[in-house]
């Protein structure tokens, strides 16, 4: 294991990305940065920037609106970097498989650019803040 | 040629960058530790900012396509040189007593190093973000540099006149009334050097998405956070010698002081909301220049007549 991701397990600082998620599990994330859960334990940081960000929290089905815009924010985030896809619509597009609007789900807009991504999926609708810390866990153990 | 070798060491290794550095992201772990268990939860283990720092060395640097390549990449060492001069400066005057006459003036100069850097380099980035964090920035220097100056002139008006930290390092202006109000004040101006709560209004992640530093990634803003944490040295080590009568006779002394401003700092940092630009600006210029204008006037007045408590 190179010094790089044993350093990126130790700090992997996180950049929210909704991709027109309906907002709950955006609130699941808002929840899960709390004092109550207390990320910072395990060096988790929310950061303003995806400049700054190892790991993107995306939610949602990815709309033909904001799939440019998640290509550009993942081509904007430092390598190596981990995609979290979040929630069943950020998975397999969930209850919006048929909808006209959606050209997700994440894994694939996120390959079409990058075909060696990190993708860890964390599904429920919304997953519960311990599932994502224990999706975390788990993701970061098997880089 | 020994003594080049010696000054070298003084910069390198010992009061300089690798005992500042390590020092330094000591004081940002208790940083970060006093804010959690202010919000009552266990913060992050001890080696938690070399681990950050470790990560965004091996990260890939990003340069932005429109940005000012040479300034954008100059402007972090700049900012860092500027801080590990004035650390190593310190220390040398508070172990080896090696001062000379103005080195306080020389010590306010290279305070506004970083700040300047860190305007430089967000202005090159060619960010929208970055350029409204720099004009806030560029007003908050504006704003806090006027009653920190003024701060320091009580004291050497306190002191007699002297203008060797050493010398100054042997009183303890503090304990006065002028000396206390130049004190709060210059506390309120370094918690705004340090961006701070209540003045990290250049750095507003919720506005402004980290404003000055949102186009830096990889090494050069692992060369920011290590800027920031020598400064978290630094800043209050000043204090410590200009205000409360530096390390003394013993370093426990000094360290327990030293310990006092950072604990004073976090507890504003974390009790306090953001302020707005315009408020940090009527702050500083009126209530804090107000407070001020009031101590010069105190300690002329107790400097003329002998009364050393006004």
């Amino acid at each position: 294991m190179s010094w790089k991701i044993w350093s990126l397990k130790k700090s992997p600082w996180v950049f929210h990305v909704n991709t027109g998620a309906c907002n709950n599990c955006d609130i699941e994330i808002v929840d899960l940065l709390t004092p109550k859960f207390d990320v910072e334990r395990f060096g988790i940081k929310l950061v303003g920037s995806p400049r700054h960000a190892d790991a993107l929290l995306v939610t949602g089905g990815v709309t033909a609106q904001a799939a440019p815009r998640l290509r550009e924010v993942y081509r904007q985030t430092p390598k190596p970097c981990v995609v979290f896809a979040i929630g069943a619509c950020a998975c397999d597009k969930g209850i919006f498989t048929t909808g006209y609007h959606m050209v997700g789900p994440v894994d694939k807009i996120i390959k079409e650019i990058d075909p060696n991504a990190i993708i860890a999926y964390v599904p429920g609708c919304p997953p519960k803040p311990e599932a994502m810390i224990s999706g975390i866990v788990k993701a970061l153990a098997a880089l | 040629m020994t003594e080049a070798l010696q000054s070298l060491f003084w910069i390198i290794v010992f009061p300089g960058f690798l005992f500042t550095v390590a020092f330094g992201l000591f004081a940002s772990w208790i940083v970060r530790k006093v804010s959690a268990l202010v919000q009552w939860r266990v913060g992050p283990p001890l080696f938690q900012p070399f681990y950050d720092v470790v990560k965004l060395m091996g990260k890939e640097i990003l340069v932005p396509q429109e940005a000012q390549q040479a300034v954008f990449m100059a402007a972090p060492l700049v900012g860092m040189a500027g801080v590990l001069l004035l650390s190593t400066m310190l220390w040398r005057i508070t172990i080896a007593q090696t001062a000379f006459v103005g080195d306080i003036i020389v010590a306010i100069y290279l305070m506004v190093l970083p700040s300047l850097a860190l305007i430089l380099g967000s202005s090159a980035s060619a960010s929208p973000h970055a350029s409204v964090g720099t004009s806030r920035e560029m007003k908050l220097v504006m704003s806090y540099e006027l009653p920190l100056v003024l701060a320091f002139i009580v004291v050497i008006i306190k002191t007699g006149g002297q203008l060797n930290l050493a010398a100054i390092a042997q009183q303890v202006p503090a304990l006065s009334i002028s000396g206390m109000l130049a004190f709060l004040v210059a506390l309120l101006c370094v918690q705004a050097k340090l961006g701070f709560v209540p003045f990290d209004i250049a750095e507003a992640e919720t506005e402004v998405a980290s404003g000055v530093l949102i186009e830096y990634s990889g090494a050069l803003l692992a060369v920011w956070k290590l800027m920031q944490a020598m400064m978290l040295v630094a800043l209050p080590l000043f204090l410590v010698m200009v205000f409360l009568g530096g390390f003394g006779a013993s370093l426990w002394t000094g360290l327990g002081k030293y310990v006092l401003i950072l604990v004073l700092v976090i507890l504003i940092k974390n009790t306090n909301p953001r302020m707005r630009i315009d408020q940090a600006m009527k702050f500083f210029w009126f209530y804090c220049g107000l407070a001020l204008a009031i101590a010069v006037t105190l300690a002329i007045i107790g400097n003329y007549c002998g009364i050393n408590w006004l």
